[in-house]
Order: structure tokens, then C-alpha cells, then sequence
């Protein structure tokens, strides 16, 4: 599979979701070495497969995008997902999230911001742009799990190895199996956090996003 | 029969308790107990090492700034108070937290004296809270010594 290309999972045509779920490639990107540490534990501990870099110039770097032309094509492993601290020095996550949208080869990989401060201008902003999802730190398992199960009905509701009747049995058969749980957080005001899975979902029906914000 | 390891464990859940009553610990340090196992067990060790040694950094860098005499910046200095309070919430260090708050507000307002004391409180708390989690890890190193299980602490 090529760089960047979306992971597709192969459900067999019965249904049978007893299939492990494939692991995930998370590229996490944060000036902290502290939450760096954090992050990569939640998503380790969540069955993810995790690279850390300090920056979004690094995170460029990583997947080829720094105009290196030499440096793209040599990293085998496909990033599925990349989390990114919003106040960054130097390229913010806001400026790595635009890049990564510019992107031909990388625009399709989900991009989730977190950030400290929960800023309504600041995530509408994003989600704008074109994130996931929006991450009110300090982040727990619960917000990655939550996370991890967005990117994966998304990439199963994208499957193209599937008839789209298939397609269709399968994105109820989630929808039933799976009950995403709440946000444990009780210390923050998460409200404007919990919009996103459905915000995202009326951007994918209906591109013009900005008119509905 | 009161055995070493009951008391030891005693001990430990009387100590924990007692950190987040008094305002040191709060929930996300127990996010971070949830992500400890055999494959990581001294993972909340490494987390609070790293950030003991952040607060160093940031504390020295916020120092360094204003003992610019005449020439402070205070958006130096406040861009590490806001570095801080990120990791300090990140690893559950609740009082430290709370002293970046109001040491940002005095960033913010540009008061040199009021930054000045800001930085005395906040170096003290960090030592502080440091040596608490030493004397926790300490009694959790007793306890696996003596044969018991470090019990799990519902706050």
C-alpha cells in the first residue's frame, strides 16, 4: 500500500465482526514531552501502533510533505490517523492540519486537534478546515477509545471491497453493536466537544460546512 | 494479626487519600494509574520524572526572564507558565495547576511582583509534590517487597 493511501478493512461477507479489529497507525505530534508520553501510552494501551514527533515541521517531515523529495516513499508504515497538539511553537496544529488537507496524497487521513483551551472560534476553525475531531486535553482513555471507534466506522463505512447492500448491513450492524461512551470527563466543559461525530457526519452529506456553523 | 503488608497497604491508601483531599492529586493522576500494567508498571513513574524535570526547565527559563531587571518578557514568561500548566494537568498535579492560573493572570497584567511570587510558590509546590510521590512510590516498593499487592484506591 502506498503512503497515505486509507487502511480498508476486509470483513467477511457473513458479517462476522469477531474479526481483530486491524491495528491503527497513529502519527501523535506535541511540543510536550509529557503529554508526548501520555498520548503515546492511551494509544498503545487503545492497540494502536504509535510514532511521536515534537513539532509539525517534524510531523512533515515524517510523512514527506517538508519538500524533501527524496524523503517520501521511504517510510513503510501508512499513517491511519495523526493527533496533533493545537499550540505548537513554529507550525501550529491548525498550520500542520491545512498542510495535511492540501495534501493529494494525504488529505484522506484523519486529523484530531486537541488543545488545553476550549475555544469555540478555535475549534469551529478546525473543524473547518477539515478535522475529525476536536480533543479537550488532558486527554483520557475514554476520549481515545471514542476516537479510535470514529476512525474505524469511518474507515469501514468507506470499505470499497464491499457490495454497497454489504456496505449497508454493515454500517447498521455497527451502529447497533457499538455504543460509544461518553466522554468520562466531569472536570471540563465538554459541550461543544460532543457535537463533532455528528457535525463531521453533516459535512461528509452536504460540503457547504461553513454555511451551517 | 495486623501483618507488615496489611499495614503497609493501610498506609498507602491513608497517604493517597489524603493527597487528593488535599488538593495535590486530582482525577487525571488516576487516568494515569489506569494506563499502569505488567507490560508498563512503573509507567506514572516515568510520566511524573518527566515532568518533575519539566517544571525545572520551565521554571528556570521563567527565572532567567525575569531577572531581566528592566527588560522582562512577559510573554516569555507566560509562554512557559502556559507550558506548565499544560503538563501539569496532564499528569494530574492539581496544586501546581492551580499556581500557573493565577501566575498567567500576572503575565498577563505585566506584574513583576506579583510573577516574582508566583515563581517562589510554584518552585515550592513542584519540590513539594515531588517529594510526596516519592514517599508513595516508596511505600508501593515496600509493599511488592514484602510479598503484598499494592490495592487499588478508590478515591
Amino acid at each position: 500500500m502506498a503512503v497515505g493511501e486509507v487502511m480498508r478493512m476486509e470483513i467477511p461477507a457473513s458479517g462476522d465482526m469477531s474479526v481483530p479489529s486491524p491495528e491503527l497507525h497513529v502519527l501523535a505530534v506535541d511540543d510536550s514531552i509529557v503529554d508526548r508520553k501520555v498520548i503515546e501510552r492511551l494509544l498503545r494501551i487503545s492497540a494502536c501502533k504509535v510514532t511521536t514527533v515534537e513539532s509539525g515541521a517534524r510531523a512533515l517531515q515524517y510523512l514527506g510533505l517538508d519538500g524533501d523529495k527524496g524523503a517520501s516513499g521511504l517510510k513503510d508504515l501508512k499513517v491511519n490517523l495523526i493527533v496533533t497538539d493545537y499550540s505548537m511553537p513554529g507550525l501550529t496544529g491548525y498550520d500542520l492540519l491545512k498542510k495535511i488537507k492540501e495534501s493529494s496524497v494525504f488529505r484522506e487521513i484523519p486529523v484530531v486537534i486537541m488543545s488545553s483551551e476550549n475555544i469555540l472560534p478555535r475549534i469551529e476553525q478546525c473543524l473547518r478546515e477539515g478535522a475529525e475531531d476536536f480533543l479537550l486535553k488532558p486527554v483520557k482513555l475514554a476520549d481515545v477509545k471514542r476516537i479510535k471507534e470514529l476512525i474505524m466506522r469511518n474507515e469501514a463505512a468507506d470499505c470499497k471491497t464491499l457490495s454497497h447492500s454489504n456496505k449497508r448491513k454493515l454500517a447498521e450492524y455497527i451502529d447497533d453493536a457499538s455504543s460509544p461512551s461518553p466522554s468520562s470527563s466531569s472536570t471540563h466543559d465538554d459541550s461543544a466537544a460532543k457535537d463533532f461525530p455528528s457535525l463531521k457526519r453533516m459535512k461528509a452529506e452536504d460540503e457547504k460546512f461553513s454555511s451551517l456553523l | 494479626m495486623d501483618t507488615l503488608v496489611s499495614q503497609l497497604q493501610r498506609q498507602f491508601r491513608d497517604y493517597t487519600i489524603s493527597l487528593y483531599h488535599q488538593g495535590f492529586l486530582d482525577d487525571q493522576f488516576t487516568e494515569l494509574k489506569k494506563l499502569q500494567d505488567e507490560c508498563s508498571p512503573d509507567f506514572v513513574a516515568e510520566v511524573v520524572s518527566l515532568f518533575f524535570e519539566d517544571c525545572e526547565k520551565l521554571i528556570g527559563n521563567m527565572a532567567r526572564a525575569l531577572d531581566q531587571t528592566g527588560n522582562v518578557d512577559f510573554s516569555l514568561v507566560g509562554s512557559s507558565v502556559h507550558q506548565l500548566k499544560g503538563s501539569s494537568s496532564s499528569v494530574g498535579a492539581k496544586r501546581v495547576k492551580g499556581l500557573c492560573v493565577t501566575f498567567k493572570e500576572c503575565c498577563d497584567s505585566q506584574n513583576f511582583e506579583g510573577c516574582v511570587r508566583c515563581l517562589q510558590q510554584v518552585d515550592i509546590e513542584y519540590k513539594s509534590l515531588k517529594a510526596k510521590l516519592q514517599d508513595l512510590f516508596s511505600l508501593e516498593q515496600q509493599i511488592v517487597q514484602a510479598g503484598g499487592r499494592i490495592p487499588q484506591v478508590d478515591i
